[in-house]
């Protein structure tokens, strides 16, 4: 059936919501790559298999990504009249005991996470509220979905959907309002009215140069020339950071839909998604939204029967970090080497194959169907005065809660490190927040009540980037940090222009002399002195961003840069070159351990026997390599680490 | 004609043209290595930056890639421009500081150590000579590879050059002079390519004068008579 009108819509509508919130009870497994890299294929496994050997009264169900990737395998249980419940950390042995139990109206108490109350259909702005009567016993102490820590401060527009529907099935991404944006933008909408309410809502690019979105959409839409290209840039490469995957593993209807109404609203006839190969699934899941919205009708020829017409290309990149530059980008999909070139002349006039080109990223697209269901005024009210709307992090490190959070904008680092994120595991203290990737900055505990947008992350030496956010404890210590990045991005620049291939390698150089206990006053100055002619002379914003990691721990922590090269120490106990081993004669009880584990034969002493004492053993530091095995081996803690 | 001014200088420049050949053309002095006029700019070695006021916004750029355009002032000699510039010939004078080219355009700049790890590497990646290969010769003999500090000019799969005809184009635009030409016998070599090619020898004067498969494919190109090129350039004129 290709869909002419709403009322064909309304219909596809109505099938998705009986499969979303079906009369039988359903049990959905979270099976995006973070749920199946835990283990949630299995457990979809097993649960296939018992409700099939029984004949249980229960429909199986895949969703994406909920967002609580450290408590993934998630199954949720949704039973008409009853919350919708959640478990966590469900592994493939006790997948089946859930829901016997359940059958039972009992819970498995130790898996539980949640129990959800209300389920925001954020697109249609409606709260679905569910009954909190008929629960089993023991579950009035569940915190509500709302409640728990992770989850309260969320508020979810990007990931709306992920955790929620199944992404294979066109119908549930309809059910929860998809695609009557696109309805109304190409039926009831002029092109400019579209730019215009994107303009008024102030969304920005959320790739992380955070461009207006609406203003790059309009001076394409005015490029001279018939062929244009709308271009999706899925080729999220900074480490720690699986926004853009978890959105198009769980919901990648959402991507496709807004670039259609960009499409029209620019005028462009074809489009590519660049998503990188690393992403098998996030493929897959395009691969088949594509084929099913052009089989609707929603995409292709004469979508909805309005006569415009438009294409989607899925193009797999081949794992540059540079290409996620937008002129490396389409080098790429014309298939020339992917090198950034010059940009004096906006890709919005001349970009893939010299057409105007308006590229956005994953989240960007997403956003857009949301702004034009809820309205400009609706969304602009969300976030700060310069940076309006939400923004998904991928919060990782050292925090007790890891996943992806969406959070408005203008929330502090605080909120997210401490409510959402939990704090700090073990006790330890928190020392920075290296947000924006690596390209971004780290950002000291004095500046953690900084609120999170564009341009405060900027003023502060680091950037929104994409929204990677790695937390830091007093166990990083801040030169290795530089030189992780530093060296992450020496191997990833194109190597074109010399100030970004030569700037990144030289920072990484000097930084791991320092690291080494062979810095000098002098290379801190040389250090900023790189890191200002790299960020000013390169070609791209690759090389333009780079010295951020290098600058911004320089800025915050000199003290830090300063007590390795003076004194030869490294306070966080992780340059390996700067730590000295020793062991404590009064504590050690001469049991041997340390010497058989010593790889280098370096510890020395005499092992106590039933019949006789020991000495005290001695780790002789000419031949130290200090790997730290000792330490680990030691059960009095006898070995000193300085 | 389209008006600017370098330096307070005023000047004019082609539509589509950009600002290094303007005000190499008037003489303004700019320091540049991967520039050459028979190729497109491509903005790599970076000594070319100026400052350009646009719309009262000052922006440091390579001249050699920003477009001529009405009414911008270019700044050739800012304080900044020159920080700028004694780090980028520092840099690639630690990356080759046996190239006395470099070594000499680092004095003049004022130059006078290297505060890194001095290398031995030869080319300064400016890739004119894979640029005029593709551009101008359309052989595409040799390419850039790998990424990164580990980016290197090579021919594919570092063997031989399969796709050069050894005309020795890439030899004369190197602004280092690292690649060379030897020619022996009835034999020519690019050595960097790993390339040898068996010569044509002239009807009249019996000089070997160019390889066969160069020839070959000249006259393939331009549509050339049969014979074209049995007599050599100089017996010819």
């Amino acid at each position: 059936m290709k869909i002419q009108t709403k009322a064909d819509l309304e219909k596809i509508k109505e099938k998705g919501l009986k499969s979303l919130y079906p009369k039988t009870t359903k049990v959905s497994v979270g099976m995006a790559t973070c749920g199946l890299s835990t283990g949630a294929g299995k457990v979809y496994e097993v649960l296939q298999n018992g409700v099939e050997k029984d004949k249980l009264p229960i429909l199986l169900g895949q969703t994406g990504c909920i967002g609580f990737c450290q408590k993934e395998p998630v199954v949720d249980i949704l039973e008409p009249g009853k919350p919708r419940i959640f478990y966590q950390g469900v592994t493939p042995e006790r997948s089946m005991e859930i829901v016997q139990k359940w059958l039972d109206n009992q819970v498995v108490d130790d898996l539980l996470l949640c129990k959800m109350e209300r389920e925001d259909w954020i697109v249609e702005g409606v709260v679905k509220d569910y009954s909190l009567h008929h629960l089993p016993a023991g579950m009035d102490g569940t915190p509500h979905y709302h409640q728990v820590p992770f989850y309260s401060k969320q508020f979810k527009i990007a990931l709306r959907n992920c955790g929620f529907i199944n992404s294979d099935l066109i119908e549930e991404y309809v059910a929860r309002g998809g695609y009557f944006s696109l309805h109304k933008a190409i039926m009831n909408m002029k092109p400019e009215e579209i730019i215009e309410e994107i303009k008024r809502s102030g969304l920005r690019g959320r790739g992380g140069a955070g461009f207006y979105t609406g203003n790059k959409w309009d001076s394409c839409r005015k490029s001279k020339g018939d062929t244009k290209f709308v271009l999706c840039n899925a080729d999220e490469g900074d480490p720690g950071a699986y926004m853009d995957r978890s959105v198009l593993e769980g919901d990648p209807h959402s991507v496709i839909e807004g670039m259609i109404i960009g499409a029209y609203a620019i005028g462009a006839q074809e489009g590519f998604i660049y998503v990188r190969d690393e992403y098998p699934l996030a493929i897959q899941k395009l691969k088949t939204a594509i084929q099913q919205a052009e089989k609707v009708g929603l995409l292709g020829e004469n979508i909805l029967g309005s006569g415009f017409s438009f294409k989607i290309h899925l193009f797999r990149g081949g794992g540059a970090f540079v290409c996620g530059e937008s002129t490396a980008l389409m080098a790429s999909i014309e298939g020339k080497v992917g090198e950034p070139r010059a940009k004096h002349i906006h890709t919005t006039e001349s970009g893939l194959w010299d057409k105007p080109s308006n590229l956005n990223n994953v989240e960007t697209w997403n956003n857009v169907p949301v702004i034009l269901a809820r309205g400009a005024d609706w969304y602009s009210k969300i976030g700060t005065e310069g940076s309006k709307g939400t923004k998904v992090f991928s919060v990782v490190g050292k925090v007790n809660n890891t996943g992806l959070v969406e959070v408005p904008m203008g929330i502090t680092l605080r909120e997210i490190v401490y409510d959402v994120g939990g704090g700090i595991p073990d006790g330890k203290k928190f020392k920075a927040v290296q947000t924006g990737g690596p390209s971004g900055g780290c950002i000291p505990e004095s500046l953690i009540d900084l609120p999170v947008d564009f341009d405060r992350l900027t003023e502060a030496g680091s950037m929104m980037g994409s929204g990677g956010m790695i937390v830091m404890d007093e166990s990083t210590c801040m030169v290795d940090i530089a030189k992780y990045f530093m060296s992450f991005l020496k191997d990833e620049s194109c190597g074109k222009c010399t100030s970004c291939r030569e700037g990144t390698k030289r920072m990484h150089e000097i930084l791991t002399e320092i690291s080494e206990g062979r810095g000098t006053l002098e290379h801190l100055n040389l250090l900023e002195e790189l890191g200002w002619v790299t960020a000013e002379a390169s070609l791209c914003q690759l090389g333009g961003t780079a010295p951020n990691p290098v600058l911004s721990t320089i800025r915050y922590f000199r003290d830090e840069y300063q007590e390795h090269i003076v004194n030869k120490r490294c306070p966080a106990k992780v340059c390996r070159a700067l730590l000295q081993y020793r062991i404590l004669s009064d504590v050690c009880t001469s049991c041997g351990r340390c010497a058989k584990v010593c790889p280098e034969k370096a510890i020395s002493g005499k092992q106590r026997t039933k019949k006789e004492k020991g000495k005290p053993f001695k780790i002789d530091p000419k031949k130290c390599i200090k790997c730290g095995m000792c330490f680990e081996a030691c059960k009095f803690k006898a070995v000193e680490v300085e | 004609m389209i008006p600017f001014s370098i330096d307070g200088q005023p000047v004019e420049g082609r539509e589509n043209g950009n600002v290094l050949e303007v005000a190499l053309d008037v003489g303004i002095e700019i320091p540049h290595l991967c520039y050459h006029e028979s190729v497109k700019p491509y903005g790599a070695c970076r000594l070319c930056l100026v400052e350009v006021e646009r719309h009262g916004r000052k922006r440091m750029t390579t001249s050699c890639t920003y477009p001529v355009l009405e009414g911008i002032q270019v700044f050739t000699q800012t304080e900044k421009v020159l920080r700028a510039r004694r780090m980028i010939i520092e840099l690639i004078l630690g990356m080759c500081p046996g190239d006395t080219l470099i070594q000499e355009m680092a004095k003049e700049m004022g130059v006078e150590q290297i505060r890194f790890k001095q290398e031995d590497k030869d080319c300064i990646l400016c890739g004119l000579c894979g640029r005029i290969c593709e551009e101008v010769v359309g052989a595409h003999a040799i390419q850039f590879a790998f990424r990164g500090d580990k980016r290197e000019m090579i021919p594919p799969f570092l063997g031989e050059a399969m796709n050069c005809i050894a005309c020795g184009a890439c030899v004369v635009a190197c602004p280092v002079d690292v690649i060379k030409m030897k020619e022996q016998g009835d034999e020519r070599t690019i050595l960097r390519w790993k390339r040898t090619l068996k010569m044509k020898q002239c009807k009249i004067c019996g000089n070997y004068f160019a390889p066969w498969f160069q020839l070959e494919k000249f006259k393939e190109q331009a549509k050339l008579a049969k014979d074209f090129f049995d007599i050599c350039y100089t017996c010819r004129t």
